[in-house]
C-alpha cells in the first residue's frame, strides 16, 4: 500500500508542477506570439509581421513614455539606494532610542497595499503643491503640478525600505570583527566603511538597487496617483491603451517590457552568482 | 556613544528618515485626518470636523443591512482569502516538488517561477484579457470547434484567475525557501519511531514549513485585497474591489473624506488580519 501511495503521490506532484508552469507561461507565450500577428482582430492568426513593432517605435507617445520610465527608474533607484544603504547601516550597527519603532515603520511601505500609499500621496501632494502655489502666488504655467518629480519622490519613498531590507541581510551575514579590527588599527568610520564594509556589502547593495529599479519600472498604481500632465510612464501609457481597446500594438509593447524584465533577472542572477563565489 | 559616533548615526539616519517622514508618515496621517473632515466639491476637503464619511460607509441603504461599500469590503477580503487558498493548494506541492529536485534542476525551476515574479504585472494581467476576451483565444477556439461562446471577461472568474496568476510566485518563493532548509533526516527519524506518512507530514514537515506558509499567505493576501489593476482590466469595473472604490472616490467621485475613511477602515482590518495570521503561527509553534 505504501508503495502505490508513494507512486501516486509522485505523479500528483509532477502533474501539479506541469499544470502550474503551463498556467504561468501560456499567457506570456500567447502574448509574445500574437505580437507578430498580422491581423488586428484579437485571436485570429493572420500571418507573421513586424508591423506592430515598427508602429510602436514610430509612436511619439510610446517613446516619450519609455524615456520617462527609464529616467524615473534611474533617478529614484540612485536616491533610494543611497538612502536605503545608509539606513541599513544605522539599523544594523547602532543601538539608539526608538530603534524598534523605526524598524517597524521601515517595513510599512513594503507591507501597505500600493493603492493606499498611492491615494495618500495624491492627497499629500495636492495639499503641498496647492499651499506652495497659493503662498507664492503661482498661477497658470508657473504653478507647480504633479508630474515626473512627484513620481520620482513617491518611488524613492517605497524603494528606501526595499533597499534597506536587502542591504541589511548582507550586513547581518558578514563578520563584524573585520570592522572592529580596522577600527582597532586606527581607521575612522569613513575609512572602515570605504575599505571594509562597502566592498563586502556591494553585492547586497547591487541586489537592492536592481530590485528598486525593477519595482520603479513596473510600478503602475503609485505612479497613477502621483503623476500629472507630461508625466506619463510606460505602464501608464499601456494601461491607457488597454482600457481603450485591445490591439496587437499593446502586445508588442508588452513583449518589449517582458524582454526588459528578463534582462534584469539575468543581471540579478549574475550578481547573485558572483556573490556566492 | 561618543559625540563623533552620534553625529555619524545622525548622518546615516537623517536623510532616509526625513524622506520617509515627509513622503510616507505624514501622507498616511493626512489620510486619517481627512477621513474626519468635510467634503469639498471638486476634490479636497474643508477643514471642519465631520463624521459624514464614516456614517456613509457604515449606514445601511435602501432597506439592505449591508450597503454597497460594505459589500465590496466583504468581497475583497473573501476573494483575497480564496486566492490565498488556491495559491497555497497549488504552491505548496509545487514548492515541495522543487525542493526535492537536484540542485541544478531546482535552480532552473526557481528561475522559471521568478520570471513572472519580475515581469510587469500590468503586462501579465493584459495577457489574460487577451485570452479571456469575448473574441479572445478561448472563445476563438470554442468557435472553431463550433461550440457556443462563454462569457469570461468581466466576470468574477476572470478576476480570480488574474489574482491567482499574479500571486502564485509570491506564494511559491517563501515556501521553497523554508522547504529547502528542511532536514530530511527528521522524516527518517519519525519513520524509525513508527510514524506513517500522514503523521510525519502533519507532525514534522508541516510545522517546520509553517513560517514559509505564513510568509507566503501574507505576501499573497495583502496585495490582493487592495488590487486595482486586475479588477479594472479583467473585471471591466463591473466587479469592483476595494482598490476600485478607493480610486473612484479620489478620482471621478471627488469625495476625499469618504475615500480616506475607506482607506482607514481597510488598513485597520488588514492589521487585524495580519495579527491573526501571526497569532496562528505562534500557536502552531507552541
Amino acid at each position: 500500500m505504501d508503495k502505490s501511495f508513494l507512486t501516486w503521490g509522485k505523479r500528483f506532484l509532477w502533474l501539479n508542477m506541469i499544470f502550474s508552469f503551463l498556467f504561468l507561461y501560456i499567457p506570456i507565450v500567447v502574448l509574445v506570439l500574437f505580437s507578430f500577428n498580422d491581423s488586428r482582430l484579437g485571436a485570429k492568426w493572420g500571418g507573421f509581421t513586424f508591423k506592430w513593432y515598427i508602429e510602436m517605435f514610430n509612436s511619439e507617445a510610446v517613446l516619450t513614455a519609455f524615456s520617462n520610465s527609464i529616467m524615473v527608474a534611474v533617478i529614484s533607484t540612485v536616491i533610494a539606494t543611497i538612502l536605503g544603504t545608509m539606513t541599513a547601516i544605522a539599523m544594523e550597527r547602532f543601538r539608539f532610542p526608538f530603534r524598534r519603532t523605526y524598524d517597524g515603520i521601515l517595513y510599512l511601505p513594503v507591507i501597505i497595499p500600493d493603492i493606499v500609499m498611492g491615494v495618500s500621496l495624491l492627497a499629500f501632494f495636492a495639499l503641498l503643491l496647492g499651499s506652495v502655489n497659493t503662498a507664492f502666488g503661482l498661477e497658470g504655467n508657473a504653478a507647480w503640478r504633479p508630474g515626473l518629480t512627484t513620481v520620482i519622490i513617491a518611488h524613492v519613498a517605497f524603494n528606501i525600505s526595499f533597499v534597506a531590507i536587502v542591504v541589511r541581510t548582507s550586513l547581518k551575514d558578514f563578520d563584524k570583527s573585520l570592522e572592529e579590527a580596522a577600527q582597532d588599527l586606527g581607521a575612522d568610520e569613513w575609512i572602515t566603511f570605504r575599505h571594509i564594509t562597502l566592498p563586502l556589502i556591494m553585492p547586497g547593495i547591487l541586489g537592492g538597487a536592481l530590485l528598486a529599479f525593477t519595482l520603479s519600472l513596473d510600478d503602475f498604481v503609485i505612479t497613477f496617483f502621483t503623476t500629472g500632465p507630461g508625466g506619463t510612464t510606460l505602464p501608464i501609457e499601456v494601461f491607457g491603451r488597454i482600457r481603450r481597446s485591445i490591439s496587437p500594438e499593446i502586445n508588442a509593447i508588452s513583449t518589449v517590457m517582458l524582454i526588459m524584465s528578463m534582462m534584469l533577472i539575468v543581471i540579478s542572477q549574475f550578481i547573485q552568482r558572483r556573490n556566492n563565489v | 556613544m561618543s559625540t563623533r559616533r552620534k553625529s555619524y548615526l545622525a548622518f546615516l539616519l537623517g536623510p532616509g528618515g526625513l524622506w520617509l517622514t515627509l513622503f510616507f508618515i505624514i501622507p498616511s496621517l493626512l489620510i486619517v485626518a481627512y477621513s474626519f473632515l468635510e467634503r469639498r466639491d471638486g476634490g479636497g476637503v474643508i477643514w471642519q470636523f465631520s463624521l459624514d464619511a464614516y456614517i456613509k460607509l457604515f449606514s445601511p441603504t435602501g432597506g439592505a443591512v449591508i450597503n454597497d461599500f460594505m459589500l465590496i469590503f466583504f468581497r475583497s477580503f473573501w476573494w483575497a482569502t480564496l486566492t490565498t487558498i488556491i495559491c497555497l493548494l497549488a504552491g505548496y506541492p509545487l514548492a515541495f516538488y522543487m525542493s526535492r529536485q537536484s540542485r541544478s534542476t531546482a535552480n532552473i525551476l526557481l528561475f522559471l517561477v521568478m520570471i513572472p515574479f519580475w515581469t510587469n504585472f500590468l503586462v501579465r494581467t493584459y495577457a489574460w484579457k487577451f485570452i479571456l476576451n469575448n473574441n479572445g483565444l478561448i472563445n476563438s477556439m470554442l468557435q472553431a470547434l463550433e461550440m457556443p461562446r462563454i462569457a469570461l471577461i468581466n466576470t468574477p472568474t476572470a478576476v480570480i484567475i488574474g489574482l491567482v496568476y499574479g500571486s502564485l510566485p509570491f506564494m511559491v518563493l517563501p515556501l521553497y525557501a523554508s522547504m529547502e532548509r528542511f532536514d530530511f533526516s527528521l522524516v527518517e527519524a519519525g519513520q524509525d519511531l513508527g510514524a506513517n506518512y500522514w503523521q510525519v507530514f502533519t507532525r514534522v514537515y508541516l510545522p517546520l514549513t509553517t513560517p514559509g506558509v505564513v510568509a507566503g499567505c501574507i505576501l499573497v493576501f495583502i496585495p490582493v485585497v487592495g488590487q486595482y489593476v486586475v479588477p479594472t482590466i479583467l473585471g471591466g469595473g463591473k466587479v469592483a474591489m476595494l482598490g476600485n472604490i478607493l480610486a473612484q472616490q479620489f478620482g471621478p467621485a471627488l469625495n476625499w473624506p469618504f475615500g480616506s475613511a475607506i482607506a482607514v477602515v481597510f488598513m485597520i482590518l488588514l492589521m487585524f488580519g495580519i495579527a491573526i495570521q501571526f497569532r496562528m503561527q505562534r500557536e502552531e509553534e507552541l
